[in-house]
């Protein structure tokens, strides 16, 4: 057990690891991902009520479910650099900070498209948009407060902090659509209901969620690569590397 | 200036941590006292961004009347962000912060005793203006005594969030730019709920639920908040 986590502490260890696991996370992403779209784009059922409209759902909550879900990793990790001032996560804050705004840009723009035919209206002051909207500055804010401080170690341990007072919006964009009376529609899986949709359509959104999971997965592995190989280019390893890619 | 490191550890040494925490405090308001500019600018910001939106946006009565609680919010949120540079920067330049993070006593009660002194400074005084600007924006006088009161929960809420952003920036370069983009989204609850009971008190809803959340909100940020700006300073301090 303290073997792996001092291993994990251990960027060179990790790079291994990465390079190892990212042709896996990619290929299975990319498969479950298209397998999931495809399915729901082009042969799910239709909805009664919403028509062809509603099949932007496939994308839509795969996005959303990742951008709340990066957040709470980003979290996690930093908790783990602010006690045990581990390298690997901060590495992964910062690598993965802008991923998770992209996510939530995209949650929020498929949101609008989506709100258009089924709403009639782009957007709405509704409490569960405006904590992404929230979410979306967090992520800007993080980002942000991570260029602006030279000092590598500092920075990683002002980043934590601003995570961690952050997380107080999750559970509110979580419980948002239950504790107010909002108009978008309740979520979509839960742990411990049968999902509200037929089959046909939660198994393709399912997929495409596993997909993106994965696929952010990969990105996360290839940020974290980049960023570690920046940081520890006076190195030995990362100039053996670096030759060994030359030739 | 009577920014004077050593008496402040003088006096903070051999007291307890109320003693410190008083000492910390009375030091914040002299300060503060003896430079009244840097007390009455946010003031005057406050009155002058109220003063915009009749102005730029419609002086109707019906419109100032429905807008007018959300107006003085937002323009006491923007005041209490501008005022928010100052906490910890003075001290920072003059080397009083690190006498402090040095004290035996803990840095987030002092940390506290900060902020509850930047409250009285900034907060308070936006509070007891507020009936005066109520009335130029045309509010009816149970809103204007509710938003009174929601200003009077929410503005050290206001205050405990921030110093936290002003920990986090402190020494950098564009730290105010920097520092409300931190604090904003942080911000926003507060904002929700403080109109949102003005709102309810207008249409003549129950605002007991409203006044139990922000009531929540300021324990919450009471209790959480020293903590992180202790530490957001202690990291801030280690990088200068």
């Amino acid at each position: 057990m303290w073997q792996l986590f001092h291993k994990l502490g251990s960027p060179k260890w990790f790079y291994g690891i990465a390079t190892r696991l990212m042709p896996w996370l990619l290929v299975g992403g990319a498969l479950l991902l298209l397998a999931g779209i495809v399915w729901g784009l082009a042969f799910a059922p239709k909805d009664y009520l919403q028509g062809n409209s509603y099949r932007i759902i496939f994308i839509h909550v795969p996005t959303a479910f990742l951008a709340q879900s990066v957040y709470i990793m980003m979290a996690v990790a930093a908790v783990v650099t602010l006690v045990w001032r581990m390298k690997l996560a901060d590495v992964f804050v910062k690598a993965v900070a802008p991923v998770g705004l992209v996510l939530t840009f995209l949650a929020l723009f498929t949101g609008a498209v989506w709100g258009k035919p089924t709403w009639g209206t782009w957007w709405i002051w509704d409490a569960r948009l405006t904590s992404m909207l929230i979410l979306l500055f967090l992520y800007g804010g993080v980002i942000a407060l991570d260029r602006a401080i030279n000092d590598e170690k500092s920075a990683a341990r002002a980043v934590a902090v601003l995570v961690l007072v952050g997380v107080v919006n999750i559970p509110i964009i979580k419980y948002s659509v239950e504790w107010w009376n909002t108009l978008h529609q309740p979520a979509t899986f839960k742990l411990t209901e049968k999902p509200s949709m037929p089959a046909e359509m939660w198994v393709p959104l399912l997929l495409s969620v596993l997909g993106l999971y994965l696929i952010f997965g990969w990105l996360a592995c290839l940020r974290m690569q980049t960023e570690i190989i920046a940081r520890e280019q006076r190195t030995r390893w990362v100039k053996d590397l670096v030759m060994a890619g030359r030739h | 200036m009577s920014n004077n490191p050593v008496r402040v550890h003088a006096v903070a040494e051999g007291v307890g941590v109320a003693g410190a925490m008083k000492a910390v405090f009375m030091r914040d308001m002299k300060v503060a006292f003896r430079q009244r500019q840097d007390l009455l600018n946010p003031l005057l910001f406050f009155v002058m961004v109220v003063t915009l939106f009749p102005l730029g946006v419609s002086p109707e009565v019906s419109f100032l009347r429905e807008a007018g609680a959300g107006i003085l919010w937002v323009a006491a949120l923007l005041s209490v962000l501008l005022s928010l540079d100052h906490l910890f920067r003075h001290d920072f330049d003059d080397g009083t912060l690190e006498q402090l993070v040095l004290q035996p006593q803990p840095l987030f009660l002092l940390v506290l005793a900060k902020t509850l002194a930047h409250w009285m400074l900034t907060g308070l005084p936006l509070v007891i203006l507020t009936p005066v600007l109520g009335i130029m924006v045309h509010l009816p006088g149970n809103s204007i005594g509710i938003l009174c009161l929601t200003l009077l929960i929410g503005t050290p809420v206001l205050s405990l969030i921030g110093s936290i952003g002003a920990a986090l920036t402190l020494g950098l370069r564009s730290a105010g730019v920097l520092l409300s983009l931190l604090i904003i989204p942080l911000y926003i609850p507060v904002l929700i709920f403080g109109t949102g009971t003005v709102a309810a008190v207008s249409e003549g809803a129950p605002v007991g639920a409203y006044l139990a959340l922000m009531g929540a909100f300021l324990v919450l940020a009471l209790t959480l908040a020293p903590f992180a700006s202790a530490s957001a300073l202690k990291i801030s301090m280690s990088n200068s």
